[in-house]
C-alpha cells in the first residue's frame, strides 16, 4: 500500500494516458462515439470539439483558413491548460512521456547518469525550436512539426498502427536512455515549449513548504523539469515556472510533506 | 618556436561568438529540416479522400485527426504512417487494397473539422436552391489505361472495368474497332470519360490483369493543360474568349524588321 501511495499521481497519470489511447483506438475500431479523432483533434460524446492549438498555430500561420470546429476545439484546450493545468498537457496525456519516463528511469537503475559523457544543451532549445517550426510552416506552407512530430507518430500508431514509425519512437528512447537526460520532452520538444508559454500563469501549481523540507534533495533528482525547482529547502512558494509540467512525482517522493499541490489565484500569488 | 598565448576573450566577443553559435546551428537545424519538408511535400502519387482541396491546400489544411478514416465504413481511407511515402498522419488510400464505394451520403466528409474535406466541392443546388451533397461530383483522381497491357485492346473480351464502374457508361465507356489482326472480330475497348470519372477506383479494384491495367492517378499527376493560347473554335463559349481576352490571353506586337528582304538574301552567312 505503501507503494501505491508513494506512485499515486504516476497511476493516475499512466491510467489518463492509456484511458485515451483506448478511447481513440475503439471509437476507431467498432466506433463508440466517446473520443473520436486523436490527439490533433477529436470530438468529444460526439458534440464538443477539441484540438492542439499548437497545431492550429502552425496550421494558420502556413496559410490555412480553418474550420470553425477546429478553432473551437483548440481555444477550449489552450483555455484549459492556461487557466488551470499549466503544462499538464506533457505528463498527463502525451503518450511519449510514458517512453521518456521509462528511458528516465532505466537510465537511473542502469546509472547511465554517472557515466555519461556530457553533451550540454540548454533547456531554451525548444524555444528556438518552436520559432523555427513556426517560421518553417509560413515558408512550406504547411505545419512543420506536425510533419516530424514523434508525439503524432506514436498517439496515430496505438490507434491505427504504427509501420516505421516505431523507428522514431525507438530513436527517442535511446537519445534519451543513452543521449540527454530528458533530452526529448526537456529539451527539444516545441510543443512541451508552446505549452509552458501558454501555461505559466495557470491557477494548480506544486507549492514548496520550506519549514517541513529536511533538503534529501529526492525531489531534484526525480524532477524532469530539475531548474523548475531551485526554491527547495530556501523559500515557502509556488513552483512558478512554465516549464513544471505537474507530473507531481516531487509530491509523491517527498517523505516530509514538503510539497504539496495547491491552488494558485491570481490575487494571493501577488501577495507572497 | 614557443606559440604565442592568446589574450582571454572579451565579455563582448565572448558574447558575440555565442550568438553566432546559436544562430549557426539553428540554421544548421533549420536546413535539415526544409530538405524533409520538401521532400515530404513533393511526393503526389496517392488518392485522397473524396472532397479534399487541392493537395498544396490540403495538406496545409488538414490536421490529421483521422475522423473521416473512422467515418469511412469500408475501411477504404487510411492514415499515413511513417514509411508509407504520404504525408505523415494524412488520409488516403490505395484503390487497388479498398476502392472508394462512393457512399451517397458521403460519410467521410462532414466530420472534417478543419476544412480539409470541402462538402462544397462533392454537392451539387438542387431544385430548391439547396446544397446537397452528390458524391458523382468527387474529383478523387482520373483512371488511366495501359494500352498495352489492357488485355481488351489484344482482342479478348473483357469488360471488368465497364462493369464495376459506379457510372458505368458514363465515366467508363466501350469503342469499337474493327480487329484487324484476326480481320473477323471486334476490338471492345474501354475510354474514360474525363468530365465524369470520379477516380473512386473500382476499375482498378476489379482489373483483371495481374497488375492492373487501369489506374486512378491524382488529377494534378494525370491531366495535362493544352494553354490558353488554344481557342476552341469550334466552341461558341471558347470562342469568347478572344473577345474578353480572358484567362491569360494578351496581344503581342512584334515590331517589323527595319531590313530589306534583299539584304538578307544577300547575307553572306546565309
Amino acid at each position: 500500500m505503501r507503494w501505491v501511495y508513494k506512485h499515486r499521481l504516476i497511476i493516475l497519470r499512466r491510467l489518463l494516458q492509456s484511458a485515451l489511447i483506448l478511447l481513440y483506438a475503439e471509437a476507431h475500431i467498432w466506433g463508440w462515439k466517446i473520443l473520436e479523432g486523436d490527439l490533433g483533434s477529436s470530438l468529444l460524446m460526439g458534440t464538443i470539439p477539441l484540438a492542439d492549438p499548437f497545431a492550429v498555430v502552425q496550421m494558420s500561420i502556413a496559410g490555412a483558413l480553418l474550420g470553425i470546429d477546429v478553432l473551437i476545439g483548440a481555444a477550449i484546450i489552450a483555455l484549459f491548460y492556461a487557466i488551470i493545468g499549466g503544462r499538464g498537457f506533457c505528463a498527463w496525456v502525451c503518450p511519449i512521456n510514458i517512453v521518456t519516463d521509462i528511458a528516465n528511469g532505466l537510465r537511473r537503475m542502469l546509472r547511465i547518469n554517472e557515466v555519461e559523457h556530457r553533451v550540454v544543451i540548454s533547456r531554451g532549445l525548444r524555444y528556438w525550436i518552436l520559432g523555427i517550426s513556426l517560421a518553417l510552416s509560413a515558408l512550406f506552407g504547411v505545419a512543420a512539426f506536425e510533419l516530424i512530430s514523434p508525439i503524432g507518430i506514436l498517439n496515430r500508431g496505438l490507434i491505427v498502427g504504427i509501420g516505421f514509425g516505431g523507428a522514431v519512437i525507438v530513436g527517442v528512447f535511446l537519445f534519451d536512455l543513452f543521449g540527454i537526460k530528458n533530452g526529448f520532452c526537456g529539451h527539444l520538444c516545441p510543443l512541451g515549449g508552446f505549452y509552458s508559454l501558454i501555461g505559466r500563469f495557470s491557477v494548480i501549481r506544486v507549492k514548496h513548504n520550506q519549514e517541513q523540507c529536511t533538503q534529501c534533495m529526492k525531489c531534484t533528482n526525480i524532477c524532469p523539469e530539475k531548474p523548475v525547482l531551485h526554491m527547495i529547502g530556501k523559500r515557502s512558494e509556488f513552483v512558478a515556472m512554465g516549464e513544471c509540467t505537474n507530473c507531481g512525482r516531487c509530491v509523491e517522493v517527498c517523505d516530509d510533506e514538503a510539497l504539496n499541490f495547491e491552488i494558485r489565484l491570481l490575487s494571493k500569488q501577488s501577495k507572497e | 618556436m614557443i606559440k604565442e598565448k592568446l589574450p582571454p576573450l572579451s565579455e563582448r566577443r565572448r558574447f558575440l561568438l555565442q550568438a553566432l553559435q546559436g544562430i549557426g546551428l539553428a540554421t544548421l537545424g533549420a536546413l535539415t529540416w526544409s530538405a524533409y519538408l520538401n521532400e515530404a511535400k513533393g511526393s503526389m502519387l496517392f488518392l485522397r479522400p473524396p472532397g479534399a482541396l487541392k493537395e498544396k491546400d490540403f495538406i496545409t489544411h488538414c490536421i490529421r485527426c483521422g475522423l473521416c478514416v473512422e467515418a469511412c465504413p469500408y475501411d477504404t481511407l487510411k492514415l499515413a504512417r511513417a514509411g508509407d511515402n504520404v504525408p505523415l498522419g494524412t488520409p488516403y488510400f490505395n484503390a487497388r487494397d479498398i476502392p472508394c464505394y462512393m457512399c451517397d451520403d458521403i460519410p467521410c466528409v462532414p466530420p472534417c473539422p478543419s476544412g480539409a474535406l470541402d462538402a462544397i466541392l462533392v454537392s451539387k443546388t438542387n431544385a430548391k436552391g439547396v446544397n446537397q451533397l452528390d458524391i458523382t461530383k468527387a474529383k478523387i483522381g482520373i483512371a488511366i489505361v495501359d494500352s498495352d497491357q489492357c488485355i481488351a485492346y489484344w482482342g479478348i473480351q473483357c469488360d471488368a472495368c465497364f462493369r464495376a464502374c459506379p457510372l458505368m457508361n458514363e465515366a467508363i465507356v466501350i469503342d469499337h474497332s474493327r480487329n484487324d489482326r484476326t480481320g473477323k472480330h471486334a476490338l471492345l475497348v474501354p475510354r474514360i470519360v474525363p468530365d465524369i470519372c470520379t477516380g473512386c477506383g473500382m476499375c482498378e479494384k476489379v482489373c483483371v490483369t495481374e497488375k492492373p491495367s487501369i489506374i486512378v492517378l491524382p488529377l494534378a499527376v494525370a491531366k495535362g493543360k493544352a494553354g490558353s493560347n488554344y481557342i476552341k473554335g469550334w466552341d461558341k463559349g471558347d470562342e469568347k474568349r478572344l473577345e474578353t481576352q480572358e484567362s491569360g490571353g494578351q496581344t503581342t506586337i512584334t515590331p517589323t524588321s527595319s531590313q530589306k528582304t534583299v539584304d538578307y538574301l544577300n547575307n553572306e552567312e546565309f
